[in-house]
């Protein structure tokens, strides 16, 4: 682990609801072109802290941090927060297509950044789509909408459209929940192809899914007074063989959660 | 049979016959005006403005130009106010954490309910002493129409309000998340997704502007030409029936003009039907 660069790191990061103090003082560092899963029960603030990478929690006025959220050490907080989203881009748990067409679907985003010209929008495309493994069932009609395609292909379309601007991070926000097996296994499948351009940061239920898709894994905990903190993070084989924890091997051994 | 299957039939019947009663009604009124109605009217009718007088002599053309005219104006003045407060009180309030802000918005909110249950002939009133003596604007279609949008902008409010309440908040995260802002989001995904709702209340208002009497009795004047600007007077279809049945001798002429005006109405809802049904479809 000491030889990865890091892409992204949390130093003290705490996140409050108001006076709620949904994440505790978590530290960690996700290294760069690697698959990073967040393991542990509802409510330990895994999705949360997962929206801190890009400032999704932003939007919801009651929400203070204290600490700093890294992206390749520049402190998120003092970015400009449309470059960000560029830069770090976020799958949800719903797929969650726009009410356009496939096309205008990948297209949205660099258009958005300022892409007008119709042949570089249409070489974006094809090349999204084709990385998101999309291509081939889509490729002879563009112009449907993005709705009337399946969940899983919804979901990669959703994948095209956070690669559509070129974003150094992806994360995914259990991004396969709302799928059945096979359109998981072809998410899962693309999160392998994915991390050779991108480094992923993917929040998950499934347990074994993190094991299958995930370089590390870091496992989170309510304490308490209910505040999510990171207890163990580490390469996923010894994270799910010898746990360093004891709430951790619980967790994993199916005690709890 | 038990006690309980009986209580469900006896129940269920009741519903049943409420339901034919409420039907019949309608259908009762809507047809004697289709029956008494349909005889006068004629490609003149529609062609030949009212001449006036006890008579009621003359068609009714006068009056519907009059009210396509008050349906665009009003429309022009109420439809930006009233999408511009429902994108406002939705996309942005809701997520200030500004108090005085968030007063704000309740006040409006409880404005807007309140003003939608206010009668619109107090809407009349105050169209006259504001627009029509205050400001000077006479009886004309432009005091009649701002009149008209005071009436009509809590409808669009609330129903533009429940258009972008019924988009997933999905669209707007997925946007947000690939670097639009707030405006971006809302023009480029929110909007076209809310598009057949808000234009069902829009139809909705131009229906309230086609069948309103009271607010357009203080305001518009009254007179029976064809109106030539924003500032003549006039008097749309449904005053017209108002006119001819009280002042006139023409009864079977109000017949006339009001299953012209029922049909209208009718057109309209079947389009709003149309669109929301193409909704559910989706």
């Amino acid at each position: 682990m000491e030889t990865e660069v890091t892409r992204m790191q949390a130093e003290d990061y705490s996140l409050f609801y108001g006076q709620f103090k949904a994440l505790n003082k978590i530290n960690i560092k996700i290294p760069a072109n690697r698959v990073t899963a967040f393991i542990g029960p509802s409510g330990c603030g895994k999705s949360t802290f997962l929206r801190s990478f890009n400032r999704m929690n932003d939007l919801i006025p009651s929400v203070t941090t204290t600490g700093t959220v890294y992206l390749d050490g520049k402190d998120v907080g003092k970015q400009d927060v449309v470059e960000l989203r560029r830069k770090v881009g976020m799958v949800f748990q719903r797929p969650n297509p726009f009410p356009k067409s496939i096309f205008d679907n990948v297209a949205y985003g660099p258009r958005l950044h300022g892409t007008k010209n119709k042949s570089d929008l249409a070489v974006l495309v094809e090349k999204s789509l084709r990385r998101s493994a999309l291509w081939d069932e889509v490729k002879d009609d563009l112009q449907k909408s993005g709705m009337s395609l399946s969940g899983g292909q919804q979901q990669r379309l959703c994948i095209a459209r956070a690669i559509a601007v070129n974003p150094e991070v992806i994360l995914m926000d259990e991004p396969a929940s709302a799928l059945d097996p096979v359109a998981t296994l072809k998410i899962e499948e693309l999160m392998n192809e994915l991390k050779n351009k991108y480094t992923i940061a993917i929040v998950t239920h499934n347990m074994q899914q993190a094991g299958r898709v995930s370089d590390y894994t870091a496992f989170m905990l309510t304490d308490e007074n209910r505040s999510g903190n990171l207890i163990e993070f580490g390469a996923t084989k010894q994270i799910f063989t010898t746990p360093s924890d004891s709430r951790t091997e619980d967790y994993i051994s199916g005690r709890f959660g | 049979m038990n006690k309980r299957m009986l209580t469900q039939n006896a129940a269920f019947g009741m519903f049943w016959l409420a339901g034919i009663v409420a039907v019949l009604i309608m259908a009762f009124v809507v047809g004697y005006i289709f029956v008494k109605g349909f005889p006068g009217i004629s490609l003149d009718f529609f062609t030949t403005s009212p001449r006036g007088g006890l008579s009621g002599d003359g068609g009714i053309y006068s009056t519907v130009v009059t009210t396509f005219y008050m349906i665009v104006v009003t429309l022009t003045f109420a439809t930006p106010l009233g999408v511009g407060a429902a994108i406002y009180l939705t996309e942005y309030s809701a997520n200030t954490e500004n108090k005085v802000v968030r007063k704000l918005v309740t006040v409006a909110r409880f404005g807007v309910e309140t003003l939608a249950g206010v009668p619109s002939i107090v809407f009349g009133l105050f169209g006259y002493a504001l627009f029509v003596s205050a400001l000077n604007f006479g009886f004309s279609i432009l005091s009649a129409s701002l009149a008209g949008a005071c009436l009509i902008i809590p409808v669009i409010i609330r129903t533009t309000e429940e258009a972008l309440k019924s988009v997933p908040s999905g669209y707007r995260e997925g946007s947000l998340a690939l670097g639009a802002n707030r405006w971006e989001t809302t023009w480029k995904v929110v909007l076209p997704a809310a598009f057949r709702g808000i234009s069902t209340g829009i139809l909705l208002s131009a229906g309230r502007i086609v069948s309103e009497t009271a607010i357009f009795f203080v305001t518009l004047g009254g007179s029976y030409r064809v109106p030539h600007s924003l500032m003549s007077g006039g008097r749309t279809m449904a005053l017209h029936v108002y006119y001819l049945a009280m002042e006139t001798r023409a009864f079977d002429k109000a017949m006339s003009t009001a299953a012209v005006l029922v049909g209208l109405i009718i057109v309209m809802n079947l389009t709003i039907n149309m669109i929301t049904s193409k909704i559910a479809a989706k």
